[in-house]
């Protein structure tokens, strides 16, 4: 006769074995249909066209694309003639620089994001202060830590280099541009003491001229799509009926990781969508190396968008009355959103250490010990609850996340 | 004394099992997935349905409320305020949607609609018309 005790041993291991029987089985016999539904959510097969820009009119015109992309590499739009946009959104890199925190003129604080895919975003940088691309342009330059210009000298640059092609498109550039001092609104003391000493009617010409390098500049950008990875090209053949052959094949392991991502390790909860993102902020209690922590993220972001004279329903936007959606029903509760950031696409993600947003955290397998162990926020509340995943299904996790 | 802490590690182990069985499904068993209801105190019977059936849960969109009285007589001039979230995540809606338009015959237009996340989502409305105010809760799963 066995002992109350060692039966409830006996029934709660039969339990354990079964559930690890019935998830080998499961991988064993490939994906269920539910499980590839969930495959194709994610891969490049459930790619919408790029959302229209509503706030650039020259968002799609080719024009703008060549200029923007003369922009984006000039180092000339800098105070040390050293920083392009190019510097720390690096081609060959995923369009980031693998730093912790991107260097421009001096050193910024937070990481370089990746720009493949971004023209799908409704919110840009990390805290989205930004409510579109093309106004997302204009906050670098302005830095003084990343490239350090001012507004005056973007529009005398753009005259003294840039003049037929953006006359172009964007119609006769103002005279006496050569006349004014540096200056602008974000700069320096210096920078910004001068910008009060430019007339009203002229402050508004450069603020034009402004927003038009950045309408140039996302026009460029639009034309960074999201490449093919690995796993688009399993569920590529699997969903036509094929089986994956070369490197299109993925491995148990790799299966594995793809259902405990979308199971048990719920990265899909946020990293969903074929950009594997949500567009969304979330704090996910990553640490802060200042303490007090002093960046609460999309907390601080909600006021300076909505105050933005570049954001969608500002004069520079081309957006149309009615539009701006994303701004007008915005959440506006900033004390829920302290430390909160984007997440970020997952897309490539494997070659791009290091992680979060300002690069805290070295290495991938770090990341999956992070939101395994779940430890509470610095600031706010963490959304994150422990995974409790095994050595092996940390190992499996990160082997799908490769694939990516 | 060994096999009671084995049992209570077995205990635990199996707790933790079922956490995260329950994390992977989409919503409690039962839930009352209508999309047409009654408020909360009976005052209004309220429909709701997206504006467009083919939407994406992550793109911005509208639904339609449509409000009536418990006899079926359109509800008109009601104020209608937008609140809900994942209860199984405790946060609320990522976006603020709110009434655009009335499209008449007690039927509300709600901009501004996106379901960041797959789950369960509450959609929840609160009515005010004629002096009268009333909620009611949605269920929502995607």
């Amino acid at each position: 006769m066995m002992k109350p005790l060692d039966m409830a041993a006996v029934v709660g291991v039969l339990a354990i074995a079964g559930w690890v029987a019935g998830n080998a089985l499961m991988s064993s016999a490939g994906l269920s249909k539910a499980e590839l539904a969930t495959a194709r959510s994610l891969s490049l097969a459930d790619l919408p066209p790029l959302p229209k820009s509503v706030g650039n009119a020259v968002a799609d015109d080719p024009r703008a694309v060549a200029l923007g992309e003369a922009y984006f590499n000039d180092t000339g739009f800098s105070a040390n003639g050293m920083v392009a946009c190019a510097t720390c959104h690096l081609a060959d890199r995923q369009f980031q620089d693998d730093l912790p925190l991107a260097h421009g003129i001096g050193i910024t604080a937070r990481r370089a994001m990746p720009l493949r895919g971004v023209a799908y975003e409704s919110w840009l940088f990390w805290d989205g202060r930004k409510d579109s691309l093309w106004s997302q342009a204009l906050g670098p330059i302005e830095s003084v830590v990343e490239h350090g210009f001012t507004r005056t000298e973007i529009a005398q640059k753009i005259a003294q280099d840039y003049r037929a092609p953006y006359t172009d498109i964007f119609g006769p550039l103002p005279d006496g541009l050569a006349d004014l001092p540096a200056a602008s609104p974000l700069g320096d003391a210096d920078a910004q003491a001068a910008w009060q000493g430019v007339p009203a009617e002229t402050q508004q010409k450069i603020n034009r001229i402004f927003a038009n390098f950045g309408k140039s500049v996302a026009a460029y950008e639009r034309t960074l799509m999201p490449l093919e990875n690995r796993f688009d090209r399993y569920t590529q053949a699997v969903l036509a009926g094929k089986t994956p052959t070369g490197d299109a094949q993925l491995t148990q392991k790799e299966l594995q990781g793809f259902i405990l991502f979308s199971g048990k390790a719920g990265c899909i909860n946020c990293h969903n969508g074929p950009r594997l993102t949500d567009e969304f902020f979330h704090n996910n209690g990553v640490f802060s190396s200042a303490k007090p922590v002093t960046d609460h993220g999309r907390a601080d972001a909600i006021a300076q968008v909505e105050t933005d004279p570049f954001n969608c329903l500002g004069p520079f936007s081309d957006a149309p009355v009615g539009a701006c959606k994303e701004l007008r029903f915005m959440s506006r509760d900033a004390h829920t959103f302290d430390r909160a950031f984007k997440t970020p696409s997952l897309r490539g993600v494997a070659d791009r250490a290091p992680y979060m947003h300002a690069g805290q955290i070295k290495t991938l397998g770090q990341v999956i010990a992070h939101y395994n162990a779940a430890p509470p926020a610095p600031s706010g509340h963490s959304e994150v609850k422990p995974l409790h995943l095994t050595r092996q299904e940390k190992a499996a996790l990160l082997a799908f996340l490769k694939t990516l | 004394m060994k096999k009671l802490w084995i049992g209570v590690g077995i205990v635990v182990v199996a707790a933790i099992g079922f956490m995260a069985f329950k994390m992977l499904q989409p919503a409690p068993e039962g839930l009352n997935l209508a999309t047409t209801r009654n408020s909360d105190a009976n005052q209004f019977v309220v429909s709701i349905a997206p504006e467009n059936p083919a939407f994406r849960r992550s793109d911005l969109h509208a639904w339609i409320a449509t409000v009536k009285t418990t006899e079926g007589l359109p509800v008109e001039n009601a104020q209608i305020s937008v609140d809900g979230g994942m209860p199984m995540h405790g946060h609320g809606l990522p976006t603020n949607p709110a009434v655009t338009d009335y499209l008449g015959q007690g039927r509300y237009k709600i901009d501004g609609v996106r379901f960041n996340m797959g789950g369960w989502w509450e959609f929840k409305l609160a009515i005010t018309a004629d002096g009268i105010s009333d909620v009611v809760t949605f269920n929502l799963t995607f």
